[in-house]
């Protein structure tokens, strides 16, 4: 079992001829995911990898035959809002955006649309998901072999802000013997498609997962929000949360801005000690090292 | 990006929110003749991106046009906060009979803009939250639909306010809604809104913020009310560390490099990555007693020449014994590469890579190849079985031992 993904999702790539976009198409084919089709504007005809090229998202749904699950939107910031309308208006209902440097309004824009429509959006400025030996959307993990030596299938859902950060903690789950049920890169900006407390549901109803893991900055609320979200429903799943960027905490580090766009302290509760103490107080243990997850992660489960 | 006030003026007043007649002034002369056309008693302002201004001396009142001058001349010689004032502010001492609040700024958690408007202006508004919360209204904007003033009405009726008032309160907050949608404000605030004897509301002072990522598409807008995109608006001014870091990462298109040094002071280099990665392995430096002359990151598989560059950069700094080279697992950054680049930079500035990296610990692509270089010269390197927390512990050990004890 797993969440979002299963071994017959079918996805495409929009902006699928770009430099970044050809490598995270090869590594997920490589990976078994079932890459159909991709979308370049003026590109239709031409093959990338061997998956087909078209103009329109419409176009690429209508050759498969059948709907499409899926699209990773990896398009200059400037065209990434319009892609992902698209692809909602296609009925494509699971879509990953990789682009940085997004501007609020537009994430916001094609959220509520997406929202409208029943579909789900994870970024931007993600890596993507993946379920291990099963599929994985987006360049999460990297290359096919390097994906399989740090995540395998097991217990623990990680969600985290950090691209490179997921793959490490799963790393670390996978070295433990815990492995990972599914891993969400959920994007560091200020205003995402899917927060932890949005993708907890899924998991809640994931029979294989049995605890979770986040990854979280100072900055935004989101904490708040999932500390609520599981007293409401009572959830049955133990978190273990990972607080990076303590350090800028310090008078001297005030007002500046590190990491990801959605790092920028604008206030009190924003901080890294406010939050540890928000996330400890609903009973969620903040580890101060990578290497401590798994011993918390078991003494949970 | 931040406004200075007569900025943030000008803005506003494109909307069609009415302001107050103002001169926006870079001499006392032209003080003195913007003093004479608003006449009476007037207020002159410093132009900073720094607050405190009137703690600094940086606003006083004046109530002839000698004096406004006289007060103009040296607030533009007045440094607030380590910024000179790019000008000065002449404002009307406007007949107040009310003030209130106005804004429109994000609320990340409902992914929409959210409208305030408070009753109780002039003050901090999180105070007037916090103590009078029926004396703010709120309400949320939708990001697909067009702004229909009746949401701002809404939003000021929830203060408690009716009469002639709300309908004058809710064309500004209208338009100042608009304003913040169609020029991606991160905040847009008005604060405060001022009732004048004769009925008429105003905007007397206004604090607008861009989103960095948005100022591309306004580069209209911002070029009709004078703002010149070229100079810079940090909230203090780069380090030579930080420009030559910038300038190395302009130079070459592939990978990116960042450095900050601004609040360190250290004697522990670090060409650390990527971004999750680079604050994890800051905390994990501290916290084990280590002090970091730098903050960086590193990603998206910079060259031999990139990887290099923010190397020597940070070895070139005072007090930089040694350097630590540590990454989160890498997917798309080649570890070989990074490997070559810090080498090289060793070796260019004479140094011994054994001695001065003091542990390297990037798993990932290509890790067999870095793990061979990194041999040959006796550096010290750790695979993905070596915690993020133990190479930082590693390298803050090893300086500890080194020189003066860190």
């Amino acid at each position: 079992m797993s969440i979002l993904l299963s071994e017959d999702f079918t996805f495409i790539v929009q902006g699928i001829t770009g430099r970044e976009a050809v490598n995270l198409t090869r590594e997920c084919l490589d990976y078994g995911s079932k890459v159909v089709g991709g979308v370049t504007p003026g590109r239709k005809g031409r093959e990338v990898h061997g998956v087909p090229v078209w103009d329109t998202v419409e176009q690429a749904v209508e050759h498969h035959g059948a709907p499409i699950d899926g699209a990773v939107v990896t398009v200059p910031p400037a065209f990434t809002k319009d892609a992902v309308m698209e692809a909602i208006e296609n009925e494509i209902k699971l879509i990953v955006v990789v682009t940085e440097r997004i501007p609020r309004r537009d994430v916001a824009e094609m959220v509520e649309l997406a929202n409208e429509r029943g579909a789900r959006i994870i970024g931007p400025n993600c890596l993507g998901l993946i379920v291990p030996g099963v599929c994985k959307m987006g360049g999460i993990g990297g290359p096919a072999k390097d994906a399989a030596k740090a995540y395998v299938a097991g217990s623990v859902g990680v969600m985290s802000r950090s691209g490179g950060m997921t793959t490490e903690i799963s790393s670390t789950l996978t070295a433990a013997g815990l492995g990972v049920s599914t891993a969400v890169s959920i994007g560091g900006d200020a205003i995402i498609g899917s927060t932890y407390a949005e993708l907890m549901p899924y998991f809640e109803e994931d029979s294989l997962t049995e605890a979770i893991v986040i990854y979280t900055e100072p900055g935004g609320r989101m904490e708040a929000e999932l500390t609520e979200w599981r007293e409401d429903v009572g959830s049955r799943l133990p978190i273990v949360a990972f607080m990076a960027g303590r350090f800028m905490d310090d008078e001297e580090m005030q007002g500046m801005s590190f990491g990801h766009a959605g790092t920028i302290v604008e206030g009190k509760e924003d901080s890294a000690t406010e939050k540890i103490a928000r996330l400890e107080a609903a009973g969620i243990p903040v580890v101060e090292r990578i290497d401590e997850i798994p011993d918390a992660v078991k003494a949970k489960l | 990006m931040r406004f200075y006030e007569y900025e943030s003026r000008r803005i506003v007043e494109r909307a069609g929110i009415p302001v107050t007649d103002y001169g926006f002034c870079t001499t006392a002369a032209e003080a003195r003749a913007a003093a004479e056309r608003i006449g009476g008693e007037t207020v002159v302002k410093s132009q900073v991106l720094t607050g405190g201004r009137m703690k600094a001396g940086g606003v006083k009142f004046a109530s002839s046009p000698d004096e406004a001058a006289e007060h103009a001349a040296e607030i533009l010689e007045l440094e607030i906060g380590g910024h000179m004032p790019v000008g000065v502010l002449v404002d009307p001492k406007a007949d107040v009979t009310q003030e209130y609040y106005a804004a429109v700024l994000w609320d990340g958690r409902a992914k929409r803009p959210m409208m305030l408007f408070s009753d109780m202006g002039g003050i901090d508004i999180e105070q007037v939250a916090s103590e009078h919360p029926d004396h703010v209204g709120r309400g949320h904007l939708s990001n697909l639909h067009p702004i229909h003033d009746f949401k701002a009405k809404e939003t000021v009726s929830r203060c408690g306010m009716t009469g002639s008032e709300l309908n004058r309160a809710t064309m500004i907050l209208a338009r100042l809604a608009r304003l913040q949608r169609d020029y991606d404000m991160t905040l847009a605030e008005i604060n405060p809104v001022a009732r004048l004897g004769d009925g008429s509301f105003v905007a007397l002072d206004a604090h607008m913020e861009m989103e960095d990522e948005a100022v591309g598409r306004h580069k209209q807008m911002l070029e009709e009310i004078g703002v010149d995109l070229s100079e810079p608006r940090e909230l203090y001014e780069p380090s030579d560390f930080e420009r030559n870091v910038k300038a190395i990462d302009a130079a070459d298109h592939r990978g990116v490099i960042q450095g900050k040094d601004h609040g360190f002071s250290g004697n522990l280099g670090l060409v650390i990555g990527a971004g999750g990665g680079s604050l994890t392995l800051t905390d994990a430096v501290r916290s084990q007693g280590g002090k970091p002359a730098n903050y960086a990151e590193i990603g998206g598989n910079p060259s031999v020449a990139k990887s290099k560059g923010l190397a020597m950069e940070v070895l070139r700094k005072e007090g930089v014994e040694k350097i630590a080279v540590m990454m989160s697992i890498v997917s798309n950054t080649r570890v070989d590469i990074v490997a070559r680049g810090v080498i090289k930079a060793c070796l260019e500035l004479g140094k011994d890579p054994a001695e001065t990296i003091a542990v390297f610990r990037i798993p990932g692509a290509w890790e067999e190849e870095g793990a061979k270089i990194l041999d040959k010269y006796g550096i010290e390197s750790g695979d993905r079985s070596v915690s993020m927390w133990e190479a930082a512990g590693t390298a803050v050990s090893k300086i500890q031992g080194a020189g003066d004890g860190g």
